[in-house]
Formats: structure tokens, C-alpha cells, sequence
């Protein structure tokens, strides 16, 4: 960043600074996630505008010490709007020598280092493959180091409670979250609070760790600091005035979906089996019982989407959550609801692929399989949330074109927005248009698939209403009666039919609009997505440099919104970044014959505003010569 | 579903679509179709009410021959799309059609964990032995040695026991019959008074790819020989004039055919069926010489489609009514003026 905290610290109480990134980072044990999640909460409560980016591994408990088991939660947060969890961290917490070794390549020269000097042992230092001890060999020197044995002043803050040495360390992340409050100004109310909840059945425990927490906040207070080092403020940020709270992406998606099914007057029946990053989803949503939802844990994948089929045969909206390698699974089924004209929504929670992949790693990979991925000519609406509160919204609008052009509709969310957390300005739930629906219950002139002329969609007639017994299934069916049709003719009518209703589709949802910037100019920066954050401040910097660049985002994917090729034709490039090898920027090049540029990044991580920005002057200067 | 159903006496042909039925002349199925529709007003079933889910293959062509809710779906997955039918509206009639190549094969995995759950359906799987509708292959419970288009020098399978593959998933219900037999409404009431997952294998015969592999069981004359039909809490006998009979063979632990009369055999020495003794039912799966027909096991548990609405219900009187922006408010939240 070039609004690095480091560049500008130094030593007098309280500097004040416009943002600062920190990055926790220790063993996969050693509660990184949650002590930056309370972090999160307690700059929230701060009044900062925030961002975050929690990075684990795949292995639940790797071996201790080791790289591979690093486990990194990044916070972004400031006096003023930001959209991303910050390119490089102004501040490193390393709780042991792993932790420095796969993150200190990103910390700024200057940036504040804490390290804990308990973790620095023998064992643990060739664990990380490091032959000397980094603390001594001078290649530490560019940086501001907060060297303390957080391991011994943990264990003395709660000697005397009575714990066990394995327990009492294990507050040590409490002791250093301690420490980065006092740093940082943040108040410690909110983590008492949790924690009290928390351990309310093992007092020892709570006590332990609120110990350990007023420790490392009172060491703050009175430790003479290391020359450089001081205590800091990041001022409140402006925000638009109302409530907020911190959402996570499936957190958002799964109050999304309860809401949509309230709007369309439905009750819910969610089949999943899990699967990172998208089990949480299942979890939340199984939470909600009372809200009509019914969660349904099935064997495998494709017994999750297939109830989720069956459920909207019989007048529930039926939701299936899952990652790519679960949605190659679902093909057929959901191939099957899009030839039975049923409501379906699945979530695609991306990750990195092929196959297994990269299983807690972001991507956004799975575009092609969501427009393109089943058998035979089978199209289907395809959504994707641009931050975790946009998979609030995105999930109604799922369950809105689901139940209106009776159809499944993919919404894409990925790693990087289940995951990431941002504070979010809570909706207005009663100024949400409701899209009731009405199930066919004449039998007068009754037919299956008799169509609404506008829509397209056929009539949604469910089992237990009298008169209006039927038949679907997956063969080619007659237009209107539903009835087995071999005729070459109508399965060409009936595959334009398919395709033309999700097309109309098209016309029901805003057209393309400009994010940021001018609606013409020398460069259209052209996303989908969780890289809108990262999009959009690169395109606001380069802007501020003078450049004639604009930012499109596309929250519809397929059918692609009006007005999509009217602006790419209104500027002089096109530029598509990605998490991925290129596939919106195909898709577009298909569509609309435009000379569209692609910049991939296929690392597991999300773009860095400066990649962005550097690629996008890169091309502007080719151009330009 | 409507408030006040017309109260009506349904026939037979209340339940017969308008389609015509296309299995090959002398198909099994026909039998199977017939007693189905036959029975289901006697069951008191509606129309409306009533739903039959298929998967693939020549059997799951059955739905649209129903003039009731229907639904083809994909290979294998019937019972997974019924259950998800059932969470949806547990007040609904459903029953799964598959065959020995859908409910066995591809569709193994979701047979096994809808009969584990006991989910409120009714599961007939017509048992063939073959492959029909992809012409002829040898399917998960043909016979060793089965000469077909894919295993020219006999099929080297083991073939699965479909009664045997449900009781070891938990099945509450389990009964056989077979294609024309009489008393296979019998057998379907049977299965329609059960709570939960009733699984009813009917074999069924194929006269293009398999003719005739039942014959020796399903003929009227040899028949007798083969048929055990079971009655619950009496003598498990059969044979012409009901001559034979199983004898549990203590030192073995197994069922043995005996003849009443013949060796010292009394009546006193023929086992009495119990439907709800789950050993015995394992050994009923697969006798020597002799096919058990009827109900071979039925012993009721929980129903799963009837736990799910207890914990709806539960959560509804725990949680209170549904708030929305209550729930989103959730855990901790803070204003900005």
C-alpha cells in the first residue's frame, strides 16, 4: 500500500494513521482466525471502515511448526472507505518461526514485525527450515521488530488459575491480541464479552484467558517500547449513517436465500453435503428451522441437488450449496430441472481447481461449468456476488428469476467472499419488493407446460391439487402438453424455447452499468465477482493519476445484461481481470466480438490493487506507443 | 390438498393416464401396472394426492402411465428426489418405481440411505436380472455365468440379493412378489399401511433379454414347488398341499427344507414366521430350493420425514415466531450517525 502505516510511523503516543493492514500468522492451532476475528469485531466497534482475509490451510490440524500449517487472518482498516484486505501488511504478528517465514516476504521494509521470541526454539526454527535463527542474523534489520516471549508472559499472567501448561499456553493468542488492542486503540469490552459466552461452563478457562488478554494489554501500556515502535490510532471512518454489522459471504447468502423464499412465500428445502468452502452455509441455514427452512444433510452431492429437485416438484424452493467439484457432480440433475422447467438455486462457493484443487483457496474458476457444464444445449441464470453483502442480494435475486422464469439459476460466490468479512449497512427488509407466487390451481384448459407469453416460464402446478395430475420427466416433451415428443421439430423449438426464456431473463435485471469512471474512454476495466473491491480501488487510484479508465462490474453472467456491448464498444481497450485462466473474457469475446484483454492471476489469492494498477498503466502505455 | 375434497369413488381407471403404455408385448410390467392401479382405490388413495418417481430404465416408464402427479427423473436418483418431494410436503402419497440396474447399480448409494432413514415411501424395484432398456447386459443381480452382449463368456459378477441389500441398510419393511402373481395387492397394501421406507422387490420378467428366468418360481405348475408365501405367526409351509416346510437346523443355525410327514418331521418342527426377527429375515432373503414371498420383515422405527417436522416444529416453539430483521441483527451490531 502506499498509504503504508510503516513508512509514516514514529515514536510518539498515539500517532494518528489514515489505515494500517495487519496480518496474524501462526500454527493452525494456535487460534490466528479467531483472534483476528475478534480483532474484526473490536474495529468495527471502533468505527473503522474494515475488510479482511482470513487464509488457512487445508489440513484441520497440520504438524505443529510447520509452513505448510500456517495459518494467516489479514485485516484492512482505515479512516475512510476500502474495499479490499490491503495488499501487503503494514504489520506482521508472527507466533512462531513458520509463520515469519511464509509471511515476512510481504512485509513492507520499515513494517512493524511481533514476533514471539517463545516459539524460536531449535525444534521449531529447523521445523521451518531456517539454519540460523532469523532474531540474530541481521536479516531482520529492514524491519521495526516487537521481540517478546509472548509464550512465558502468557504463561505467568495466568499462573495461579490452575491450568494445565497446554491449556495456559493457549491463551497466548488472547495475551497478543492484548497487546495489538493496546497498539492499536481498540477497546477490549467486546472480546470479554464473547469470551464470558464462550467459556461459560469453564470458568478456568474464561478467566485464563481474560487474564492473559489485560496482560498483554497492560504490557502495551508499560513497556518501554523499542525506538520506532509507538501507539497508534486510526481515526472512525465515515460511513453512511444507519446500523451495521460484520457479514461474512455465507452468512449473507444463507439470510439472503430465508429472505428471497419469504418474498416468493416459499418455504425452503436446502440439500447440500459438505464441502469447503461452502459448509457453512448448511450450518447457518440448519440454524433456521423456524424461519421454514428445511435442511437436508444428504449422502452425496448429487442426492443433495436431486432433493433439492424434488422439493420444488412439490412447491418448496429447493437450494443446493456447494463447490466446484459438487457442481460437476450436480450436472445431470440440475439438467434434469432445467428440462422440467423447475425453480432450482445452487450455490457455487468457488475454489480453486481443477479436481480437488485447492480446497480453502479462492478462484474463479468455475464460470465456464456454470454457463456451459451439463449435457446438451441446457441454459440456466447465472449470478455472481461482487462482496459479502452483495450475496445477500444476490441470493434474493436468485430465488426471484428461480420462481418467476422457472428455472435453476447458479449464484457464484467464492473463498474470498464466504470467508472475508466486511461491516455492511443492514437492508431495509420491508423495502424489499415481495414477488409472491402462484401455483396453478385450475384445471380449466390445464396444461404442463403452458407458458405465461411474457416470462416464458410454464405454470408451476405441484402435487396434491386436484384435477391437475401430470407427468414430467427428463425426455423431450411435447410444447404445452408435456407429453414424450421424439419429433425432430419440436426438440429444436423446444431448445430455442429454453434458451430464449432464460434470455428474457435479460431484460428483468438492470442494465450494464458503469461502476466507476466515465462512460467512454481509453480502458474498460470489465469484472465479476469478489475482485470488485480490488477493481475498483485500482481503477479509482489510476484515475486519480489522470488515466481515462472505468470499471464495469457484472453481477449477471448469464444472460449477460443489455447495454454490455454498447460500453465495451465505447472504449479504447478492454481489460478483464480474473481469478482464473481466462473465461469471462472469452464468454465476452464470443458474445460481442470485442478485441477484449485478459489478466489472469491462478495463485489461490486475490488480486493486489498495485498488480492491477501496473497491468492495466502496462497496456495503456502499449497502446498509447 | 383442497379444503373440502369431493368425496368420489375412484376406480382402476381414475388411475390410467391417456398414454399409451409401450413396453414390449409379454413385459412383466404390464402385470405390475395392473395391479397397481387396481389397488390403489382400494387403498383410498387419490389422484391428487398420490405420486409416483421413477429413475431409468424400462421400469421407471411407469409414471407416465398413472394418471397422478409423475416424475421420470434421472438414473439412479428416484429415491433421492422423492424424499426431497416428501420434505417438502410429507402429506403426499409417494412411490418410487426403479429397477435392479437403477435402485442397484447407479442408484445403490441413494437406495441404501433412503431405506436407512425411513423415509414415508412406498419402493417397488422390479428385479429382471438384466438391462433392458440398453439391450441386454448383465445387471447387478444376474446369475453368474449370465451370457450377455457385454459379458460374452458369462457374466463373472456376484449377484446382490435386493431383500438381503435392504436389511442390511435398515429397512423397516422388506417383501417380495413377483410380475402376475395374485396376491401381489396384497403385498402393495401391505407396504402402503407401513410407516416409513416399505421396500418390495417383485421379480419381474423380461421376455426380449431374459425370458423365462423366473419360470420355474412364477409357473403354475412348478410354482407351488417354489413359493413360500410367508404369514405372519404361522408355520412357514409350502408345496402343492402344503407338505413342506423350514426347519431350523440347530447345530448349523440355518433354515432347512423339509417335508412334514417324511422322517420324523411334525408340524410341531416347522419354524413360524415373525416378521419382526431380523435374523430369520436374513435367512428368508436366500433359501435353498424355495423363494420367500410376502413380508419378509416389518418392524416399525421412526420415520424420518416425521423427525424433520418435529425439529421444525420444535424450533418454531424454541426460537419463537421468525423475525427477519431480528435475525439479521443477530450477535453484535452497531450504528453510525
Amino acid at each position: 500500500m502506499e498509504t503504508s502505516a510503516a513508512a509514516r510511523v514514529h515514536p510518539s503516543p498515539r500517532e494518528i494513521l489514515d489505515s494500517v493492514v495487519i496480518r496474524f500468522a501462526g500454527d493452525s492451532g494456535d487460534g490466528m482466525q479467531l483472534t483476528g476475528s475478534q480483532f474484526t469485531t473490536a474495529t468495527a466497534v471502533a468505527g473503522n471502515d474494515l475488510a479482511t482475509f482470513p487464509d488457512f490451510p487445508a489440513e484441520i490440524r497440520a504438524p505443529a511448526g510447520t509452513t505448510y500449517g500456517v495459518s494467516g487472518f489479514q485485516i484492512h482498516f482505515a479512516a475512510h472507505d476500502i474495499r479490499t484486505p490491503g495488499d501487503a501488511p503494514d504489520v506482521l504478528v508472527a507466533m512462531n518461526p513458520a509463520a515469519l517465514k511464509v509471511n515476512i516476504d510481504v512485509l513492507e521494509p520499515g513494517g512493524l514485525l511481533v514476533v514471539n521470541t517463545g516459539a524460536f526454539n531449535k525444534n521449531n526454527l529447523a521445523k521451518a527450515g531456517y539454519e540460523e535463527n532469523p532474531l540474530d542474523d541481521g536479516s531482520l534489520d529492514p524491519f521495526r521488530i516487537l521481540a517478546i516471549d509472548i509464550t512465558k508472559m502468557t504463561l505467568e499472567s495466568v499462573k495461579g488459575i490452575g491450568l494445565g501448561s497446554k491449556d495456559a499456553q493457549r491463551c497466548k493468542n488472547m495475551w497478543t491480541l492484548g497487546l495489538m488492542y493496546w497498539l492499536f486503540g481498540r477497546e477490549r469490552e467486546s472480546t470479554v464479552r464473547w469470551l464470558e459466552k464462550k467459556f461459560v461452563k469453564t470458568p478456568k478457562v474464561l478467566e485464563a484467558n481474560i487474564a492473559a488478554l489485560n496482560a498483554g494489554h497492560i504490557y502495551g501500556e508499560n513497556a518501554d517500547l523499542p525506538h520506532g515502535i509507538g501507539a497508534y490510532q486510526v481515526p472512525a471512518a465515515k460511513l453512511e449513517p444507519g446500523q451495521y454489522r460484520n457479514i461474512s459471504g455465507n452468512e449473507a447468502t444463507a439470510w439472503g436465500l430465508v429472505t428471497g423464499a419469504k418474498l416468493a412465500g416459499l418455504e425452503i428445502v436446502y440439500g447440500s453435503y459438505p464441502i469447503t468452502p461452502a459448509s457453512n452455509l448448511l450450518h447457518n441455514l440448519a440454524r433456521l428451522k423456524q424461519f421454514g427452512v428445511t435442511t437436508f444433510q444428504a449422502e452425496d452431492e448429487i442426492a443433495a441437488v436431486s432433493a433439492a429437485v424434488g422439493a420444488s416438484f412439490g412447491g418448496a424452493i429447493g437450494v443446493t450449496g456447494t463447490s466446484g467439484p459438487g457442481v460437476a457432480l450436480k450436472s445431470e440433475a440440475i439438467g434434469l430441472a432445467i428440462a422440467t422447467e423447475l425453480p432450482l438455486v445452487i450455490v457455487d462457493v468457488q475454489r480453486g481447481g481443477p479436481s480437488t484443487g485447492l480446497p480453502t483457496k479462492t478462484e474463479q474458476s468455475d464460470l465456464f461449468q456454470a454457463v456451459w457444464g451439463r449435457n446438451g444445449d441446457a441454459p440456466l441464470a447465472v449470478l455472481a456476488a461482487a462482496t459479502p453483502g452483495d450475496c445477500f442480494y444476490m441470493a434474493v435475486e436468485a430465488v426471484r428469476i428461480a420462481v418467476k422464469y422457472m428455472t435453476p439459476v447458479m449464484l457464484l460466490s467464492d473463498g474470498y467472499l464466504a470467508n472475508g468479512a466486511e461491516p455492511w449497512h443492514l437492508p431495509d427488509i420491508d423495502a424489499l419488493e415481495p414477488f409472491p407466487v402462484q401455483f396453478r390451481d385450475d384445471p380449466e384448459g390445464f396444461m404442463p407446460f403452458m407458458r405465461d407469453k411474457d416470462t416464458l416460464a410454464r405454470v408451476w402446478a405441484i402435487p396434491g391439487t386436484p384435477g391437475l395430475e401430470h407427468r414430467i420427466g427428463g425426455l423431450e416433451k411435447q410444447q404445452d402438453t408435456g407429453h414424450i415428443s421424439y419429433d425432430p421439430e419440436n426438440h429444436h423449438m423446444m431448445t430455442k424455447l429454453r434458451e430464449a426464456k432464460v434470455q428474457r431473463i435479460a431484460k428483468d435485471v438492470p442494465k450494464a452499468a458503469i461502476d466507476q469512471g466515465d462512460p467512454r474512454g481509453d480502458m474498460l476495466v470489465v469484472g465479476w465477482g469478489s475482485t470488485y473491491g480490488a477493481i475498483s480501488q485500482a481503477v479509482r487510484m489510476l484515475r486519480e493519476r489522470g488515466r481515462k479508465v472505468s470499471h464495469l462490474h457484472l453481477r449477471n453472467i448469464w444472460p449477460l445484461p443489455e447495454g454490455v456491448g454498447d460500453l465495451l464498444r465505447s472504449f479504447g481497450s478492454v481489460l478483464v481481470p480474473e481469478l482464473n485462466n481466462g473465461q469471462l473474457v472469452k464468454l465476452l469475446r464470443a458474445e460481442y466480438l470485442v478485441d477484449a484483454d485478459s489478466l489472469t492471476k491462478i495463485a489461490g489469492q486475490p488480486f493486489r490493487i498495485s498488480e492491477l494498477v501496473e497491468a492495466a498503466e502496462e497496456r495503456l502505455k502499449r497502446s498509447l506507443q | 390438498m383442497s379444503p373440502n375434497p369431493p368425496k368420489k369413488e375412484y376406480t382402476r381407471k381414475d388411475f390410467s393416464s391417456d398414454q399409451e403404455v409401450r413396453w414390449c408385448p409379454g413385459c412383466g410390467d404390464y402385470a405390475i401396472l395392473a395391479a397397481v392401479q387396481r389397488v390403489l382405490p382400494d387403498l383410498g388413495s387419490t389422484p391428487e394426492n398420490t405420486v409416483f418417481i421413477s429413475g431409468i430404465g424400462c421400469s421407471s416408464r411407469f409414471p407416465y402411465y398413472m394418471n397422478t402427479y409423475g416424475f421420470h427423473t434421472i438414473h439412479g436418483r428416484a429415491p433421492a428426489i422423492a424424499t426431497g418431494l416428501k420434505l417438502a410436503n410429507p402429506e403426499l402419497d409417494v412411490w418410487v418405481i426403479t429397477g435392479d440396474g437403477d435402485g442397484l447399480s447407479i442408484g445403490g448409494n441413494h437406495l441404501l440411505h433412503v431405506l436407512r432413514r425411513n423415509v414415508d415411501l412406498q419402493i417397488l424395484l422390479f428385479n429382471n436380472q438384466i438391462y433392458g432398456l440398453t439391450k441386454g447386459q448383465y445387471s447387478p443381480t444376474s446369475q453368474v455365468g449370465k451370457v450377455t452382449p457385454s459379458s460374452p463368456l458369462g457374466s463373472v459378477d456376484q449377484p446382490i440379493v435386493p431383500a438381503r441389500f435392504a436389511l442390511g441398510a435398515r429397512a423397516t419393511f422388506v417383501a417380495r412378489s413377483y410380475d402376475t402373481s395374485k396376491r401381489l395387492p396384497e403385498t402393495l397394501t401391505d407396504a402402503h399401511k407401513h410407516d416409513g421406507a416399505a421396500f418390495i422387490e417383485v421379480l419381474q420378467n423380461c421376455p426380449v433379454f431374459n425370458d423365462g428366468v423366473f419360470d420355474l418360481i412364477t409357473d403354475r405348475k412348478t410354482g407351488p414347488a417354489y413359493q413360500l408365501w410367508l404369514e405372519n405367526g404361522q408355520p412357514m409351509r409350502f408345496g402343492a398341499n402344503g407338505e413342506k416346510g423350514l426347519h431350523m437346523n440347530p447345530k448349523t443355525l440355518t433354515l432347512e427344507v423339509v417335508t412334514v410327514g417324511e422322517e420324523g418331521i411334525t408340524e410341531a418342527d416347522i419354524v413360524v414366521h415373525d416378521e419382526t426377527n431380523l435374523s430369520l429375515a436374513w435367512m428368508l432373503t436366500d433359501l435353498p430350493g424355495v423363494v420367500a414371498l410376502g413380508v419378509l420383515y416389518r418392524q416399525p422405527g421412526p420415520v424420518y420425514n416425521e423427525s424433520v417436522t418435529k425439529q421444525r416444529e420444535l424450533a418454531k416453539e424454541r426460537f419463537g415466531e421468525p423475525d427477519l430483521k431480528a435475525l439479521l441483527r443477530t450477535g453484535h451490531t452497531w450504528t453510525v450517525v
